[in-house]
């Protein structure tokens, strides 16, 4: 018999299904992420290019791209983030509600890339703790997806009842912990 | 077109000397000459447009700022560069060119930001680039390029994160190309690969 993982049997168990609490949580979060797209450089072309037909990035369930951090949940740093920028990534970042994901998209928002120099903060985990970080320069828009399936990989093993809490309180020791990319 | 424009500029204008250049003509012009001789530029010359305006640090000659300026002639379709020497080397100030012409008030800002050059006349001298608060000049001679530890520009985001503007890792930097040959073989790299992060720079 094939299925045999699949619990829920209609004519067994009628409208009724019995599961955990984090296993719906986490389900429901994780094919509802709203990203808000930090788009400061070359990165947000290919972040556009995956938002686009081609791409598609509504086939993972996360293309409601929001303009306003009150309306999303997944900050996606795409591109070079400046010392005079550090101080608007990390408003909007405080702005938006949680629970909440940040994405480090390119070799600029993981760690300065190539601008080492006196303007550049070299990677914005300096500022906002970081969820998964993309290699390339700028990463092709299959990076970038591959980066939001192991973000909902990621959202779908935490422990959500308990991070209600949890996340609460941010200090510099978790930010940069958790590299997925 | 440019030699007779020469002609005519150093015949009615005896304070300017011709400056050595690879491509279009080019003039010394003293600093409190400049507001006449490109009010002349523009209405008598032709010089409708003002491309660019920027600076040199000779670093320890003296004088050590020169203001550049490059214009274009619509109608002739030729461009002109005009220096003109900064005569304090610690404030260096030169007329500004706002009244003349409206495209010098950001590019003055942008100079006054980076190399520290004050504009008088300008309307709205402040920082364009880095934020109003930072203390240095970026671009002059004696700033590296991985730059000077100073606070970040918000206080409030500083004491959250404990985040600072620190001095970029540089890494044996700045990075070349020789630039010949294919492209895999001819990625940027350090001048000097003697010393990285974790080994440190030897002390002279």
């Amino acid at each position: 018999m094939q299925n045999q993982n699949v619990a829920y049997d209609s004519k067994v168990e009628g409208e009724i299904i019995v599961t955990q609490a984090d296993a719906v949580i986490n389900w429901i979060r994780k094919h509802s992420v709203w990203p808000m797209p930090m788009g400061l450089a070359c990165c947000a072309i290919e972040l556009m290019a995956a938002g686009a037909s081609r791409f598609d990035i509504s086939r993972f369930g996360m293309e409601v791209m929001r303009f306003s951090p009150r309306q999303a949940d997944c900050m996606i740093v795409a591109g070079t983030v400046t010392y005079k920028m550090a101080e608007v990534v990390r408003r909007i970042y405080d702005q938006m509600a949680e629970p909440k994901w940040v994405v480090a998209m390119g070799a600029c928002a993981s760690t300065g890339g190539m601008y080492r120099s006196y303007a550049t903060l070299q990677g914005v985990d300096r500022i906002i703790p970081v969820d998964v970080y993309i290699s390339g320069c700028p990463p092709r828009p299959e990076a970038l997806l591959d980066a939001m399936i192991k973000l909902q990989d990621k959202i779908g093993r935490e422990n959500s009842a308990k991070n209600l809490t949890a996340r609460k309180a941010y200090s510099l020791e978790s930010a940069g912990a958790g590299k997925e990319s | 077109m440019a030699e007779s424009d020469l002609a005519q500029l150093t015949e009615r204008f005896d304070f300017l000397t011709e400056r050595a250049s690879s491509d279009h003509l080019a003039l010394n012009c003293p600093a409190d000459k400049l507001i006449e001789l490109c009010s002349a530029l523009r209405d008598d010359f032709g010089y409708d447009m003002l491309i660019d305006v920027t600076a040199v640090d000779w670093d320890v000659q003296s004088p050590r700022f020169t203001g550049i300026y490059h214009f274009l002639s619509t109608t002739k379709h030729e461009y002109i560069r005009i220096a003109a020497d900064c005569t304090d080397d610690i404030n260096p100030a030169l007329p500004s060119l706002t009244g003349l012409y409206p495209a010098a008030n950001w590019h003055e800002r942008e100079t006054y930001d980076l190399m520290g050059i004050t504009y008088e006349g300008h309307p709205d001298l402040r920082r364009i680039l880095m934020w109003d608060s930072y203390p240095y000049h970026p671009l002059r001679k004696d700033f590296p390029l991985a730059g000077i530890e100073t606070p970040l520009p918000a206080d409030d985001v500083a004491e959250v994160t404990g985040a600072s503007v620190l001095p970029a890792p540089m890494m044996g930097g700045p990075f070349t190309s020789s630039g010949d040959g294919p492209m895999s073989q001819t990625e940027p790299r350090a001048k000097d690969e003697s010393w990285t992060e974790k080994k440190e720079k030897p002390v002279k």
